[in-house]
């Protein structure tokens, strides 16, 4: 595994480890974070990301390991630490958590005006931050509405909004898209991307491939609590991955497991009713296949949800 | 690798100014709710005050109080009325820092968004525990006007009764977020209400005199923290001074501090992950 280790990192976190009872939930798990970059963390459910927020936020105490934020990134006397120094590294951190932690009582504009205040803000130094807040989160019509009355994309929108009420350098995303529709799930990206333009970080947890694409410039993939692999988009499908996926379904694409066809590619899988062939040479395929023409098949280029397949396997996870 | 050890949740309580913006969110909330919750809170007292203080008052008339050689009578609205302002405190109290604290930390998760700034998790238990008190100084406030417009008592150390009030509303408070700590629903509430705060209420000289108990009973009753909260008050709507009013306080002083540490201790170990 290539070393991951940046010239100047805001964030660091250095073989992490946390154990519940008997079971390690999170194994020595190592990375950092350059100023201006968004780190995706990728995984099944309960495989330890989750916790590892939670640890980076000073929730949760970490059994081995430590967390480094940099206020100076590059400067090594510059290092806080997790849970030592939390109140002073929160006070540079944005968080949007899983769950839903608005004020269901208080508009949209109380809801950042209060969430201020525990930054230690004044009134009148929130107060002139929350029309652009509520621009940035396309709510300016929406100021004075409770969160009861938002959609759920907009109530995303207003959590984001409020992490970003004290101006982080970095935020925490748990799951920012989950359960949203593909209009909402669109409008977060290209905020996000405007963030990331803006020079703030981004450390993100997902379970969307095509959000971790877009979004990441590098990723982290955990499994059983410990990380599997680290790298560009890019670079992991190369590195892990044939380059052309055939995907064949339909009557009879069961019974090409046992036929010649499979020879002509480098890995095949079976998952329910297709049939994945993984292979240097897409062309050889598809021509053998061409004479069964009851059969369906789709050639496209190998893409992260195919490595997170690979890397995680296709099984249900038993808390999933 | 460095290894770190897991703090202890009994460590000393690190407290900051920090509890006042928590303290406002709460206030914030509750103004736009202010007039239907004060009507909720003062009404129910007052219903007993009159129906128990008048209508049994015609039936009792007089009650003696005070120790062997102190003995005062007086009328029974004016020694029911010093009596349940201590236990409007109690619930009030109590009440709030169960069922809303619960609803703010368990349900709406309010308490780790505050956590995601920079706010301990110890300085939100101690903004719930001022703003409970707060809450109960308030329905307080608000019987002992309507106590006034009554007529039940012109004692100027009413005054003092007042900030002594806020004092039992702390206790209560403390000892409520014991509870809250422990609990995993709204259901558990009404054990300590039922087999706690009940029975305290009637074991606390509050209807009747503790003079009536038997021996055993009254040094059990001596000890609750009620009890103490009614022999300061008492006193003090008869304009006279309390006894012993160093003891009374020491005993609240010891349940608000012991219930805080507590609280917190089972606080801590619950967000605890």
């Amino acid at each position: 595994m290539p070393d991951h280790t940046l010239p100047s990192p805001l964030f660091s976190v250095d073989r992490l480890t946390k154990r519940y009872g008997e079971s390690t939930v999170v194994n020595d798990v190592s990375f950092q974070i350059a100023p201006g970059e968004c780190l995706g963390v990728i995984g099944p459910n309960g495989a330890g990301k989750t916790t590892t927020i939670r640890m980076c936020l000073g929730l949760s105490t970490p059994d081995h390991g430590s967390i480094s934020y940099f206020t100076r990134p590059g400067l090594a006397t510059s290092a806080l630490s997790m849970p030592k120094d939390a109140l002073t590294i929160k006070a540079q951190l944005g968080v949007v958590s899983q769950m839903d932690t608005l004020d269901p009582d208080f508009s949209c504009a109380e809801n950042l005006l209060v969430y201020g205040r525990y930054f230690g803000m004044k009134d009148a130094q929130i107060r002139a931050r929350i029309p652009e807040l509520l621009e940035f989160a396309s709510l300016t019509h929406k100021a004075h509405a409770k969160p009861g009355e938002l959609s759920g994309g907009m109530k995303r929108r207003l959590g984001l909004a409020r992490a970003l009420v004290n101006d982080p350098r970095l935020l925490l995303l748990d799951e920012p898209t989950t359960g949203l529709d593909p209009q909402a799930r669109h409008l977060m990206w290209e905020r996000l991307q405007l963030l990331l333009q803006q020079g703030k970080s981004i450390l993100l947890t997902t379970h969307f491939m095509d959000e971790a694409e877009r979004l990441c410039s590098r990723l982290l993939v955990l499994d059983h609590g410990k990380k599997i692999a680290e790298g560009t988009p890019r670079d992991l499908i190369a590195q892990h991955l044939e380059p052309d996926v055939v995907e064949v379904y339909g009557v009879g694409a069961v019974a090409l497991m046992d036929s010649p066809v499979k020879q002509l590619a480098s890995r095949v899988e079976l998952s329910g009713e297709t049939v994945f062939f993984y292979t240097q040479d897409a062309r050889a395929v598809l021509e053998a296949l061409a004479n069964q023409p009851q059969l369906r098949t789709l050639h496209r280029p190998a893409n992260l949800e195919d490595l997170f397949l690979k890397l995680t396997g296709r099984q249900i996870r038993e808390d999933a | 690798m460095s290894s770190m050890k897991t703090q202890s949740v009994w460590r000393t309580p690190e407290l900051s100014m920090r509890f006042w913006p928590v303290f406002l969110r709460n206030l914030l909330v509750w103004r736009k709710l202010a007039i239907p919750s004060l009507v909720g809170n003062i009404a129910e007292p007052l219903m007993w005050l009159v129906a128990f203080g008048y209508g049994m008052g015609a039936l009792v008339g007089q009650v003696t109080v005070g120790s062997a050689g102190h003995e005062v009578k007086v009328p029974y609205i004016l020694f029911l009325a010093s009596g349940s302002i201590c236990m409007s405190a109690m619930q009030a109290a109590s009440f709030e820092a169960l069922y809303s604290a619960f609803s703010r930390m368990h349900v709406q998760k309010t308490w780790d968004g505050i956590m995601n700034a920079p706010v301990r998790l110890d300085v939100i238990v101690l903004a719930e525990m001022l703003w409970a008190a707060f809450k109960s100084l308030f329905t307080v406030t608000a019987i002992l006007g309507v106590m006034l417009v009554l007529g039940i008592s012109y004692s100027p150390k009413l005054l003092v009764a007042w900030p002594v009030l806020l004092g039992v509303g702390i206790t209560f408070s403390c000892m409520a977020l014991i509870f809250n700590a422990l609990a995993k629903g709204y259901d558990f509430f009404t054990y300590y209400f039922t087999l706690f705060l009940t029975p305290m209420m009637f074991l606390s000289g509050i209807f009747f005199p503790l003079e009536q108990l038997p021996a055993v009973v009254r040094s059990i009753s001596s000890w609750l923290p009620l009890t103490n909260a009614v022999e300061l008050v008492r006193p003090l709507f008869m304009d006279q001074w309390p006894e012993h009013p160093w003891r009374h306080v020491g005993v609240l002083v010891v349940f608000a501090v012991v219930s805080f540490w507590l609280a917190l201790a089972l606080t801590r170990k619950r967000f605890r992950g």
